[in-house]
């Protein structure tokens, strides 16, 4: 989508082979995460793994980083059978990984953090990384304090860390989640670079425009077993979800929305302190969500949104007096708890699904009764287990969880079966204003289309739904006015079908431009 | 973090088999331990074991004393367990018994010739509500100002030993007891009726247990406010998600537990002691804590841990006499549990490894 096709780049590649796999076999218990793997890397080159959550893709990097070992198979390095039995171990051969989630310790500076795991002094270590960020394009200042630093630079901390060590084959696990379309491009112009001085890159993602974009090869896997070896330059992005997914690629559809003038959801001036001196404070956003459309937040993530959802929600509340900064459908709701402001008509999915949309270790049903017990679950202060369990088997039916019925543990299910869950228990509660926030994060493609299709379904609807997401494809896809967040302030609201990924991409780094055509007129 | 070449892992899963051999696990390793070390002592195991476990069942007399000490530490334990499934820990149930016991005592202490039939159930509701009271301050600086309620209950503990001390050495005294720091004896309609035969001590303080224990059973597997005390322990942010508020859980833990902590310090002195006094209970409020997680937190595994508490107590008694072994007995039993109680339940949890060579060692640096 966003991203030029690659150069022709593992030019420089040299044949002989750097990391070999060979029928690597993990399991845990019954479940085998691994089947058999095989995988083939050269110096230089960029190789993707592909595959949707829980195909495999994690535990496979477990095993190369020698956080675990496989149960079976053998391991090649530079052509030898190689034992990797710790991280230490990895890092010493010349593999370094940079994982989804950092390892910095905000308080300190680059340079300190990096000093955990390079040795040297600091002033030292200061010269070799303004080095290196010059070398790679890899703007890093090693006297920054790492919580000032955006998500984008901290990765780049991350890379830097581990190019220092000098590594001959990188893991890179989900590094575009967090970057702007912008970032992107650059993370890619130095992979490139990295790769032409014929280090090798093994690239984890499920975005197959980037993959199409930037590796030389790809191995694909499904189930835990290795599904294709393929060219992704070769290929289209339909054939490789085919390959991801084991069938088409469904498509969520909907016709242009039919808002009518009415205002469900109305946020104004809202600014927030937040306890974390670190974290990010809500600076006088204003929005209007009308009734029966889809409005998205764009966002890197860490700009606010998480205060956004939590105060939309009712986790946290605003003192009396500021209650009419918040209003669902006219009434002023920003003192009222999560509880109360359910029962105004509001409904929310949280980013987190385990442990905050549903409680680890207790089953579907209870999980059910957590916010459904308003729909009959509860009489004279009782639990009436047959309604309840009735309403866990219906939402399970109805939104195809795959799970070993209503009684079984919400933490066994997938990422993906417990959001359909999740979001069919939220559509039960007939809301009139729904905020969702990161609905399909992690989740297969499938699970993906089919929560994408029930929000366009709730919209159609009648009911209002705020959508926060850091998926720009998937805000293009389904919403009908956007607007973006950055360091706690909110953009003018934009038409999806009028604006272009380039411009949310701008908004996304802070040019908000008042030329905007501003939507909320042109909808009146 | 390793030792001697060895770590342990979090396990992914837990097995229900395996959390119900955990109490089962503690009292083995700990009778075993128990007979271990006072054999060393010179003990004839044979007969530690017999006085132990068999003695205090062979007996109405000693039946009855088992059950009036299995009786406040059932009751404290189930009060306190409601709490400890919403992860609010209240430490300090010794406290809010000898408040509850106080106040109770207020009754059959100024009216010392009274007859009603009112009495006994006056000091019940007194001194569950004196107990609640108690511990509704931790409740308050807990929800107010987040002070942590393990300490504030247990210093509130503190206070309120030296609150019985003075008053029993000053207004609540009796006048007529040579200066010793005692009330005077309750009159008959402020104490439990007995039952049993002769000399059996046991009193009707035990049917208030039974009557609680089904309740909290009741409760603790129907209700929806249980539920709601539940999912705040297990997932805090599922519950503020939910909309359960913390703050309601915070002060419905504390006051049930303080309750049940009141009502067993009634069960003291309108029981055995008959009488307002220095010691009230040998560390109930404590040992229930023990009891409530030897329980599983479960209404029913804690009327059976309860007795076998109340075995051990009484069983060291006679222990002490027939074997010799020193006063601490029953002490250092309940030591015992706790700790093998706590370590079976951490290797439930967790998984031990060998640390993969010299590399571990490295990575762990």
């Amino acid at each position: 989508m966003l991203i030029s096709p690659g150069s022709a780049a593992g030019s420089g590649a040299q044949p002989e082979s750097l990391l070999r796999l060979e029928g690597i076999t993990k399991s845990y218990g019954s479940l085998i995460a691994n089947d058999k793997i095989d995988i083939h890397i050269r110096p230089g080159e960029i190789h993707a793994v592909l595959g949707e959550n829980g195909a495999g893709k994690s535990t496979l990097m477990k095993i190369i980083f020698g956080v675990t070992q496989p149960n079976a198979g053998t391991i090649y390095w530079k052509g030898r059978p190689t034992e990797i039995s710790s991280p230490a171990r990895a890092r010493a051969l010349g593999i370094g990984m940079v994982f989804q989630h950092f390892s910095l310790f905000e308080t300190i500076t680059v340079a300190e953090n990096i000093s955990f795991t390079v040795p040297g002094d600091i002033r030292d270590l200061s010269r070799r990384i303004r080095a290196a960020s010059e070398t790679f394009g890899l703007a890093v200042e090693p006297d920054a304090l790492v919580y000032k630093l955006s998500v984008g630079e901290r990765q780049r901390v991350e890379l830097v860390r581990c190019l220092l060590q000098e590594p001959s084959l990188l893991i890179l696990d989900e590094p575009t989640s967090v970057l702007t379309p912008q970032a992107v491009e650059k993370l890619f112009v130095t992979l490139r670079m990295l790769s032409d001085k014929g280090i090798a890159i093994l690239y984890i993602s499920h975005k197959l425009e980037e993959i199409r974009a930037l590796c030389h090869s790809a191995t694909i896997l499904r189930h835990g077993q290795v599904t294709g070896h393929v060219d992704p330059r070769e290929e289209t992005s339909r054939s490789l979800a085919k390959m991801m997914i084991g069938r088409d690629i469904p498509r969520s559809t909907h016709a242009e929305a039919k808002p009518d003038a009415k205002i469900a959801l109305r946020v104004s001036g809202l600014s927030t302190r937040e306890r974390d001196p670190h974290a990010v404070n809500l600076k006088g956003v204003c929005l209007e969500v009308r009734r029966g459309e889809i409005f998205g937040i764009a966002g890197v993530s860490g700009n606010g949104q998480q205060a956004l959802s939590r105060f939309l929600s009712g986790e946290e509340t605003l003192p009396a007096a500021r209650k009419g900064e918040i209003e669902i459908l006219g009434d002023a709701v920003g003192h009222l708890g999560a509880a109360e402001r359910r029962r105004q008509g509001l409904s929310f999915i949280p980013e987190e699904r385990l442990g905050r949309g549903a409680a680890p270790g207790l089953s579907l049903n209870d999980n059910m009764l957590l916010t459904g017990h308003r729909l009959g679950m509860v009489a004279r202060g009782f639990i009436r287990k047959r309604v309840r369990d009735e309403h866990a088997e219906r939402c399970i039916r109805e939104m195809d969880v795959r799970c070993g019925g209503s009684g079984s543990n919400a933490s066994s299910l997938s990422g993906g079966n417990l959001q359909k869950f999740i979001v069919g228990r939220e559509m039960m509660l007939r809301p009139k204003v729904m905020v969702v926030a990161q609905p399909t994060w992690g989740i297969d493609i499938g699970a993906a289309t089919m929560v994408r299709q029930k929000l366009v379904d709730l919209r159609d609807a009648g009911v209002s739904i705020l959508l926060i997401s850091e998926e720009l494809e998937e805000l293009f896809e389904i919403s009908d006015r956007m607007a973006v967040m950055f360091e706690g302030r909110m953009s003018p609201p934009v038409h999806t079908r009028t604006t272009t990924p380039e411009r949310i991409g701008q908004m996304m780094v802070g040019v908000f431009d008042a030329r905007d055509e501003i939507a909320t007129e042109a909808a009146q | 973090m390793s030792f001697l070449g060895f770590t342990a892992l979090p396990r992914a899963e837990t097995s229900p088999v395996a959390l119900l051999a955990v109490p089962l696990v503690t009292i083995v390793l700990s009778i075993v331990t128990m007979v271990v070390m006072f054999s060393a002592l010179g003990a004839d195991p044979g007969v530690v074991l017999y006085s132990f476990f068999i003695e205090p069942l062979s007996s109405s007399y000693n039946l009855g004393e088992v059950l009036i000490k299995a009786s406040p530490l059932i009751l404290i334990a189930q009060g306190l367990a409601i709490g400890f499934r919403a992860r609010v820990w209240n430490i300090g149930a010794e406290g809010q018994l000898i408040i509850g016991a106080i106040c109770a005592s207020l009754l059959p202490i100024f009216w010392s010739d009274s007859q009603s039939a009112w009495m006994l159930p006056g000091m019940i509701v007194i001194g569950a509500l004196a107990g609640m009271a108690w511990a509704g301050i931790a409740a308050y600086l807990k929800a107010s100002f987040n002070a942590s309620e393990i300490i504030v209950t247990l210093m509130l503990t503190e206070i309120a030993k030296q609150v019985l001390y003075y008053l029993l050495t000053g207004p609540l005294k009796d006048p007529s007891g040579y200066n010793f720091p005692q009330s005077v004896m309750f009159p008959d309609a402020g104490l439990y009726p007995t039952f049993g035969g002769d000399g059996v001590r046991a009193n009707l303080s035990v049917i208030i247990t039974l009557v609680v224990t089904i309740g909290c059973w009741v409760f603790v597997t129907k209700s929806f406010a249980a539920f709601r005390l539940m999912v705040g322990g297990v997932a805090s942010d599922a519950a503020r998600y939910a909309g359960f508020s913390q703050r309601r859980a915070i002060w419905m833990s504390l006051l049930i537990g303080g309750a049940a902590a009141g009502l067993a310090g009634v069960g003291e002195i309108a029981g055995p002691i008959g009488k307002l006094q220095p010691i009230l209970s040998p560390g109930y409020g404590y040992a229930a804590i023990i009891v409530a997680f030897l329980g599983g937190l479960h209404p029913i595994g804690i009327f059976f841990a309860g007795l076998f508490m109340a075995l051990v107590y009484v069983g060291g008694d006679i222990a002490l006499v027939s074997a010799g072994i020193p006063a601490s007995a029953p002490v250092v039993f309940q030591g015992l549990l706790l700790v093998f109680y706590l370590a079976s339940y951490f290797f439930v949890r967790h998984e031990v490894r060998r640390v993969p060579q010299a590399d571990g060692l490295r990575g762990a640096a």
